[in-house]
């Protein structure tokens, strides 16, 4: 019986990590979908976002009611300098130049949290709690289940103005075919510069979330990777991929890690990559058409 | 001419990649309510006409590097493609370039945002369903899955939500059965009938083209040979020759007599 509990108990830990890699990855769809741009960058958008929380937090002393929107609206701002300065001259360029200028951000956005604020790992100014919760008798960790239900209500969100939303439509018309979105009317720089912003912002916001949890860390970055598989199996464009991808690689690591030893958990998450791609080499939900990269 | 000019282009070039002249000063113009075609035969220009004017050849990497277009008396070269839109000006470009992932409704709303910015009522989509009733038995539908020519109608449907005075029709004929070719046609005429739209209309088919326009403009590797009302070019002789298919009746020629011998001596010299 306890064996059954602490294996929901794992189970439970494994979603909570999961929802914040489909948060992550989010990101990396919703800039993909419009511009078709792989922005490595996302994890270092992460890892800004955790730090501009600290700063507004511990070093303005601001409450985290206001803390975590400016921490937010940061990582959008800086989302749509980035469109506007890097990627939007070039567009249209070959698409492994985009792909390196995004490697090349996020080196640098690294390297200036360094300059700022230094290399040693740090903790975010506790903001969630600690009693945990408890489901039926499963222990969870409460900051666990609040980035859980966080990250579930923001991807249900965004589903939801995909489907019923106008921009929604403009954002899938300008992803399907951009010349016939400009002759529809649609403002195609604008869709741009907005997926760059919600993205941006909403890796930011899930650093503060994954911050909250293990620290920040100029290294923190990392977690963009595990978030890339997800999109990769889920497919580069689907938020619907991004959601069942990343609870589907949060569970297989955290049973990994848990029953097989904590080396096995990248064994087991890539290897899944290897077998999804032989499948579905578009991923699981993704369009059937293969970018080249 | 004292008419309504809603688009006139004033001796334009156009040069892709900055090494490829395609238009080399082509001149032409839409009066206000009518239908004006342009003909030519592949690689004439006639597609990169229509591109010059919505202001798309940017994304091919092609400029107007001469001449001026102006749609309603203004220049358009400072407009972005989508301000053009918002201005009433819509191209259906070729190859009806619907969105696939998108159902029939959606990209109906995807048109929409032609009328941000207008203060215009917002066009219901009834309008298009009563010209294309097909449309609205498949409008849940993804449009990837319509036939050809229902996608072409899609693509004129969001023209008609987009409430333009000026839409460039680019080959509507492109990969049609004759049947549809006829119905798509007769819905065009309809909708300038009766909705006073104008448009410019780029075609193979002559024989369709001239049936429905007021006014018909003939390229020839990027520059306009012939122009002339619909009715004159239809009786001109090397029109119909070119164009229409009609034999001389002289009995057999060598095909290259026809082609470049009478061509060249009639319009170019």
């Amino acid at each position: 019986m306890s064996d059954l509990l602490f294996f929901t108990e794992v189970t439970l830990a494994g979603l909570g990590s999961g929802a914040l890699l489909a948060l992550t990855a989010l990101a990396f769809v919703l800039i993909y979908k419009a511009t078709r741009v792989i922005n490595l960058a996302v994890g270092e958008m992460l890892m800004l976002g955790g730090y501009l929380f600290f700063a507004f937090a511990a070093g303005l002393g601001l409450p985290a009611f206001a803390a975590i929107p400016l921490a937010v609206a940061g990582g959008g701002l800086v989302g749509a300098i980035v469109e506007r300065g890097l990627i939007r001259p070039m567009l249209g360029e070959n698409p492994i130049s985009v792909f390196m200028v995004t490697i090349g951000l996020g080196s640098v956005l690294v390297g200036l949290v360094e300059l700022v604020w230094g290399t040693d790992p740090r903790a975010l100014p506790a903001f969630m709690g600690t009693t945990p919760v408890f489901i039926g008798e499963a222990y969870v960790s409460r900051k666990i289940a609040i980035a859980f239900v966080v990250a579930a209500v923001v991807i249900a969100v965004f589903l939801t103005l995909f489907r019923f939303w106008r921009g929604g439509v403009a954002l899938r018309a300008t992803a399907t075919d951009q010349a016939a979105a400009y002759s529809c009317g649609i403002n195609v720089p604008g869709v741009f510069s907005l997926a760059w912003i919600v993205g941006c912002g909403t890796a930011a916001g899930a650093g503060v979330l994954l911050g909250s949890i293990g620290g920040i860390s100029p290294a923190m970055g990392v977690f963009g990777l595990s978030a890339l598989v997800v999109v990769i199996v889920g497919g580069l464009d689907s938020v619907a991929g991004a959601l069942v991808g990343g609870l589907v690689i949060g569970l297989i690591e955290a049973w990994a890690g848990t029953y097989l030893g904590g080396e096995y958990k990248l064994v087991t998450t890539f290897g899944l990559l290897l077998v999804a791609l032989m499948i579905r080499p578009y991923g699981l939900f993704g369009t059937t058409e293969i970018e080249r990269l | 001419m004292a008419a309504d000019i809603l688009l006139d282009i004033n001796n334009i070039e156009v040069v892709y990649n900055k090494t490829v002249q395609v238009l080399r000063g082509l001149s032409l113009s839409v009066e206000r309510g009518k239908i004006v075609t342009l003909l030519g035969s592949n690689g004439a220009g006639k597609s990169t006409t229509l591109k010059a004017v919505s202001n798309l050849l940017t994304l091919e990497n092609g400029a107007v590097t001469a001449g001026a277009i102006r749609f309603d008396g203004d220049d358009i070269s400072r407009l972005t493609p989508h301000g053009l839109v918002r201005r009433g000006l819509f191209h259906v470009m070729e190859g009806r370039r619907i969105f696939e992932d998108l159902t029939v409704e959606e990209n109906l709303t995807a048109a929409t945002f032609a009328l941000s910015g207008r203060g215009l009522k917002p066009t219901s989509f009834d309008l298009v369903y009563q010209y294309f009733p097909r449309l609205f038995e498949r409008r849940q539908g993804r449009a990837g899955y319509l036939s050809g020519g229902e996608q072409q109608m899609l693509a004129i449907g969001r023209a008609l939500i987009a409430q333009p005075s000026l839409i460039l029709l680019d080959e509507p004929s492109l990969g049609l059965s004759p049947v549809l070719v006829e119905e798509i046609f007769t819905i065009i005429a309809s909708i300038n009938r009766d909705l006073g739209v104008s448009m410019l209309l780029v075609e193979q088919n002559a024989a369709v083209a001239f049936a429905v326009s007021h006014y018909g403009y003939i390229m020839e590797t990027g520059k306009i040979v012939l122009d002339g009302p619909s009715e004159r070019l239809v009786k001109d002789d090397d029109v119909r020759e070119f164009y229409l298919g009609a034999s001389g009746g002289e009995g057999t020629k060598s095909y290259r007599d026809i082609k470049h011998y009478k061509r060249r001596k009639r319009w170019l010299s």
